[in-house]
């Protein structure tokens, strides 16, 4: 599979009536990446995913995955993807071993040595000892343990985790990201997740920050917090209009009321806290510098937090979701 | 020893290669996908008590109290053995129905994605739904044929089996009308409204209760339209070949289904079950393939 990328998408779009969820997006991600697609909900994160995996029709554009189109190669397409998705897909009433035996046989898998990468699957997951439970009595965390070790059974080329840490406690999210790791060691895969969460971002090879269906910024963590360049302050302030106000006209910064306190972005953000003692009238109760964090650089290419993002945006996004979800399903 | 050491200890699993479609995986897909069907229904507990109780309720309950308004009308047959087909014929309908709707649990619980985007054809899927649920709408038929004695139905090899065959084709049939309806449905509630919708006046226009004869014209034209009438109708023409009756009540009471005056020949009766069952499967691979 050397040359082919893994996953390919030339102008690829879709609106449901007159919303557009995915606005035209080129991409291409390379056989062996770990490649993040990060952005608030209803960012078009989920659609995405959804025409790559040959669920929901492109309404223009292209996409192809390991080197076959959507549209036209859809089986071939199916046979080289792994599909975690957000909301469990799993048969409840069945137990974690049959789960995986049906997909063996929805997938066609070779009956020779089944066996034996199912335990390894279910090993790896920490569910061997549980195969034969139903599923339905499982958690969350061990469903979703199971259609990891279900997604990898069949060795796809391309793993696309939709959202694969949402809702779990953060010890189950950081044992999913060591299979995720494994994975990626030992059978050379290329993952294709979405997450929300910045500090999982920082676990790809590259990202790419979507926002309203649009790609607005793509490259590798670090490239994307040195676009950022300078540090972020956040102060808390008797008076933050004053505070903004006065920032702008001492020091021309351009500040933000964000989460409850005054952000701003300054280079070598240490040398510039004792300067804003000395000269801002307002009383300061609190400081703080950070190096720039993705959060960062979401807030510099679109203005907001990704949680501002969400909580402003929640209405329309449920909305969407609600649409996403009736078509999706 | 723990459990990563004896992992790391392993010869290394080579990773699969899923392999190009053919026939034979579609036929694997199909069986799997009819196994899990079975795998369900006989480990629901409620439903398989629902399935076998059920048919008492209506051959019993339902047979021995009417039989007291209408035992002059059916000469001197009991009102039960009259009832025995069309109840024969609305198990099978009930679980039919219950079988389809699994599709419509499937999508609601996410299990229908999974199906959805492996590399099988959709119409495995639901050719594979299809038979499962009527193997199990057929099990429910299988019930109704064991208690026949108790209404005085002979236990004949050929009845037995000419029964059975029918209700099978009739079960098939009718789940996938079942699957043709439920295909773009998202919510259990609707399809349960739905069904209710469609499936009494089919049931009750089809003369399951009542001989399909000397009926107001409306009725007979509604009748005659009902796929379930020409599988209710063979279905009591063997039952009454294998009863001691009178010229005069066997004509009352199994007039058999005419076209514009023309008696209409069991084959071409069950072709006609045959023939809708599969226009409704393939309505419903059409349904599935569009999806999406």
């Amino acid at each position: 599979m050397s040359g082919i990328p893994a996953v390919q998408t030339i102008g690829l779009r879709k609106s449901f009536g007159d919303f557009q969820a995915v606005r035209g997006i080129d991409l291409t991600i390379e056989a062996g990446e770990t490649f993040g697609f990060l952005g608030p909900n209803g960012a078009g994160k989920s659609t995405t995913i959804n025409m790559l995996c040959t669920l929901v029709a492109p309404s223009a554009g292209r996409a192809l995955v390991a080197g076959y189109d959507v549209v036209r190669e859809r089986d071939d397409v199916r046979r080289n993807l792994g599909l975690v998705f957000q909301d469990p897909t799993l048969d409840g009433y069945l137990s974690a071993e049959r789960n995986l035996r049906l997909h063996a046989d929805l997938y066609g898998i070779p009956r020779a040595g089944l066996d034996a990468r199912m335990r390894q699957m279910l090993e790896m997951v920490g569910l061997w000892d549980r195969r034969g439970g139903k599923v339905s009595t499982f958690s969350g965390g061990m469903k979703r343990r199971l259609e990891i070790a279900r997604g990898l059974l069949h060795s796809p080329r391309v793993l696309f985790l939709d959202e694969p840490t949402v809702g779990l406690d953060p010890q189950t999210r950081s044992s999913i990201w060591s299979y995720i790791r494994q994975l990626k060691e030992a059978e050379d895969s290329t993952i294709f997740l979405t997450t929300h969460y910045m500090d999982e971002a920082e676990y790809c090879d590259r990202i790419a920050i979507m926002d309203h269906g649009d790609i607005i910024a793509l490259g590798t963590p670090e490239e994307l917090k040195a676009s950022v360049g300078k540090d972020t302050v956040v102060i808390q302030t008797a008076d933050d209009d004053a505070a903004i106000r006065e920032l702008d006209e001492r020091f021309s910064l351009s500040a933000k009321v964000s989460e409850g306190a005054v952000r701003f972005s300054v280079e070598a953000g240490e040398r510039f806290v004792p300067q804003l003692f000395a000269s801002l009238p307002i009383p300061i109760r609190s400081v703080s510098v950070a190096r720039p964090t993705l959060d960062d650089v979401f807030m510099s290419y679109t203005g907001r937090t990704i949680r501002d993002a969400e909580s402003t945006s929640t209405d329309r996004g449920r909305d969407q979701m609600m649409r996403m979800r009736g078509i999706r399903r | 020893m723990t459990a990563t050491d004896t992992r790391h200890d392993q010869p290394p699993v080579a990773p699969v290669r899923v392999p190009v479609r053919t026939s034979g995986s579609e036929l694997r897909a199909i069986k799997i996908v009819l196994e899990r069907e079975l795998v369900r229904f006989f480990s629901d507990r409620l439903r398989m008590a629902t399935a076998l109780v059920q048919p008492f309720l209506f051959l019993f309950v339902l047979g021995s109290g009417l039989s007291r308004l209408t035992s002059q009308s059916t000469g001197n047959l009991n009102l039960r053995t009259f009832l025995y087909p069309g109840v024969l014929g609305m198990a099978v309908m009930f679980t039919a129905m219950f079988s389809a709707a699994s599709v419509v649990w499937d999508r609601e619980f996410g299990f229908l994605r999974e199906m959805l985007v492996a590399p099988v054809r959709r119409s495995s899927i639901v050719i594979g739904k299809c038979l499962g649920g009527a193997v199990v709408a057929s099990f429910q038929g299988v019930v109704v044929i064991a208690i026949a004695g108790l209404v005085g139905v002979p236990y004949d090899p050929d009845l037995v089996f000419a029964v059975f065959g029918i209700q099978l084709l009739l079960a098939f049939t009718l789940t996938a009308f079942g699957l043709m309806v439920a295909a773009r449905i998202k919510q259990m509630q609707a399809f349960m409204a739905l069904t209710q919708m469609l499936v009494l006046p089919l049931y009750f226009l089809s003369g399951a209760m009542f001989p399909a004869s000397n009926l107001p014209t409306w009725l007979t034209v509604l009748n005659r339209i009902d796929p379930l009438t020409y599988a209710v109708d063979p279905l009591r023409r063997l039952v009454f070949d294998h009863l001691d009756l009178t010229a005069a009540v066997r004509h009352r009471l199994d007039p058999g289904v005419s076209w514009m005056g023309w008696h209409v020949p069991t084959l071409l009766e069950l072709a006609v079950v045959a023939g809708i069952g599969l226009a409704m499967l393939g309505a419903a691979i059409l349904q599935f393939n569009r999806g999406d």
